[in-house]
């Protein structure tokens, strides 16, 4: 069964629709991309699937269990988490800060008001851990909106983690970032990738495509096409899309 | 690149060096104030008008919250300490709990039809509930006394069961007043730095990262407003023992701009401190320069003005830059702007 699936989305701002039929099933584990061009509705789709947006028709399955229509912070509680295409860090915290908050222990917490939130050493151990695995680990005590580009993409992936998520919705990780950051960031991802469900929007096919497990591509508000990369290389879609550059 | 201070250990006190100092000196104001052409009767109006402040800028300065109306509050909590007189018991405690309470029901009710909303949008509602509180405070004449306001609020003894305290004195009444400010600022401190306090603080940030960690944003929003509401009512209770009356002009929008006033002269936006800089600096420029001329409010719009324009962070922050080469409160654009037109919480 799968983790995480969509069945019929259909999305409509006004009488604009973005999205007019998506289904996805992602089962546990697996790492699935999901492409296409600008204003495709991809990042209305992760909208959907994190509670930001209602879809007008169809369902979002968490594990069997419907969270069609629930507020995000109800998804996020049922262990989706994730990361902004434009930066939504918390920019006057420390980057430990951002991730603490992120914590489900602190959540638990989230309405403790006798107690002082630093006199919680576990809490900053915590965090220093998951700031670690993304390479942050130095840069704890630097204000969010001190750190430079690159550190900012991975503190955003780092909050996302400190859920300890069971889904990691990724929406254009590597957006902005120059060749380095792009390696530095696919290190990361391959390292997350087979720990937990992954579901991230790239434009980058040359990421997508080293770590895909599947891929599915939005156009027109459907899936226009899905399959493994391989798969993928020859559809005319992604053909169209400029994939030569590395097939 | 800025490092922000290692979680200092002030974070986890319950009393810094800071309110030490600042109660012992407050605590010889009686001694010294007269002698300073001053009357101890400021000393009370400072130290409720700090409470108050400090109570508004939960909302203004930890959750970001642009608060307009919070002069009904305020107003609430003094008109329920003297209907409670009259009308329940005429008993100190049992009336201030009213004040708090009575405030924060009225907090908790705005707070409801509010708390879904942000910036320019959230603002106006606010001021639209605080002119429905004040409308009702003038019309309701039977129970409040409307215009003329409710008068003789008598200033009940402090009853210890082993001691009782007559406050009818102002030098009695201030201590009374600064004990209570004490024990508030130490529980606002707490609530600041607490988990409770920093969900706050991200929320003002990013309401939708907060929402997406599993945050339910709009339980925050309405709970730190209840509370601040709540404390305003509290400080209004002591205001109405100050006065031995409750008006409704406290309730006004006018004077509610007052409390946003001083808080952000103060520097309420980066510092805990913040408001209290700005009662003090606002209360003595209003007896001082307010001698001198009736124009003084024009003078304290101009440093208003001039503050939200070129000093963002207030007085505190302008004077812990000064004191910090390597200032750790930098400017934040104008964070006052930012505040109602800026930043997510516009759209
Ligand atoms: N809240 C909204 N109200 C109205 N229109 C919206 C809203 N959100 C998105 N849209 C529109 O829906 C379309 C799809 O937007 P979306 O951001 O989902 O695209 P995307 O595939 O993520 O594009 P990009 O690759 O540029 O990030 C766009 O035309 C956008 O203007
Ligand atoms: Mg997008």
């Amino acid at each position: 069964m799968a983790l995480i699936e969509a069945a019929g989305v259909h999305v409509r701002f006004g009488d604009r629709v973005v999205l007019e039929s998506i289904d996805l099933a992602v089962p546990e584990g697996e790492f699935h991309g999901l492409m296409g061009p600008n204003g495709a509705g991809k990042t209305t789709f992760f909208n959907v699937l994190t509670g930001r947006v209602k879809p007008s028709r169809g369902k979002v399955r968490l594990d069997g269990k419907d969270v069609t229509g629930l507020s995000s912070h109800r998804i996020a509680a049922h262990g989706v988490a994730r990361s902004f295409q434009i930066m939504t860090l918390f920019d006057e915290f420390s980057a430990r800060e951002n991730v603490t908050v992120g914590l489900p222990a602190f959540r638990a917490r989230g309405f403790d008001m006798r107690h002082a939130a630093a006199s919680d050493p576990g809490f900053a151990e915590s965090a220093l851990e998951i700031l670690a695995t993304v390479g942050l680990a130095d840069k704890a005590d630097v204000r969010a909106k001190d750190l430079s580009y690159g550190d900012r993409r991975a503190l955003e992936i780092a909050v996302a983690l400190a859920q300890s998520p069971r889904v990691l919705c990724l929406d254009e990780p590597t957006s902005g970032l120059g060749s380095d950051g792009v390696q530095r960031l696919a290190a990361l991802v391959g390292r997350l990738k087979g720990k937990l469900t992954i579901v991230a929007i790239e434009h980058d096919m040359e990421f997508l495509f080293a770590l895909a497990d599947r891929i599915s591509v939005i156009h027109w508000g459907q899936v226009v096409a899905r399959g493994t990369p391989q798969e993928l290389q020859q559809n005319e879609w992604v053909r169209r899309s400029n994939l030569g550059r590395f097939a | 690149m800025t490092i922000t201070p290692p979680p200092s250990s002030d974070a986890t006190r319950l009393v810094t060096p800071a309110m030490l100092v600042l109660w012992l000196v407050l605590a010889t104001v009686p001694l010294w104030i007269a002698k300073v052409g001053l009357y101890p009767y400021l000393g009370i109006e400072i130290l409720i008008w700090s409470l108050y402040a400090l109570a508004f800028n939960l909302v203004l300065g930890t959750a970001g919250l642009p608060s307009f109306g919070h002069g009904a509050y305020f107003g609430i909590g003094a008109y329920a300490f003297g209907l409670c007189q009259f009308n329940v018991v005429a008993n100190l405690w049992v009336c201030l709990v009213a004040a708090f309470a009575v405030a924060g029901l009225a907090g908790a009710l705005v707070a409801l039809f509010i708390s879904h909303r942000r910036g320019i949008y959230y603002a106006f509602m606010t001021i639209a509930f605080g002119q429905i509180f004040w409308t009702l405070a003038i019309k309701s004449h039977g129970i409040t006394g409307g215009e003329d306001g409710l008068l003789k609020i008598a200033r009940l003894p402090a009853d210890f069961g082993v001691a009782s305290f007559n406050l009818n004195d102002n030098v009695a009444f201030y201590y009374f007043v600064l004990v209570l400010f004490a024990l508030a600022v130490m529980a606002m401190w707490r609530l600041t730095h607490s988990p409770y306090g920093r969900v706050v603080a991200a929320i003002k940030q990013s309401e939708t990262r907060a929402a997406h960690l599993g945050y339910n944003v709009w339980i925050y929003k309405a709970s730190i407003f209840t509370l601040s509401a709540a404390i305003s009512g509290l400080a209004g209770g002591l205001f109405a023992m100050a006065q031995l009356a409750a008006f409704p002009d406290v309730m006004s929008l006018h004077q509610s701009g007052y409390v946003v006033m001083m808080t952000l002269v103060g520097g309420g936006l980066v510092s805990f401190w913040g408001p209290v800089v700005g009662v003090f600096v606002f209360l003595i420029a209003r007896d001082v320069i307010g001698a001198l001329t009736n124009a003084w409010m024009l003078y304290f719009g101009l440093l208003f003005i001039a503050i939200v324009l070129f000093r963002p962070e207030g007085i505190a922050g302008a004077v812990s830059a000064a004191f910090q080469k390597h200032s750790l409160i930098r400017r934040q654009g104008n964070s006052a702007m930012r505040l109602l037109f800026g930043g997510e919480r516009w759209r």
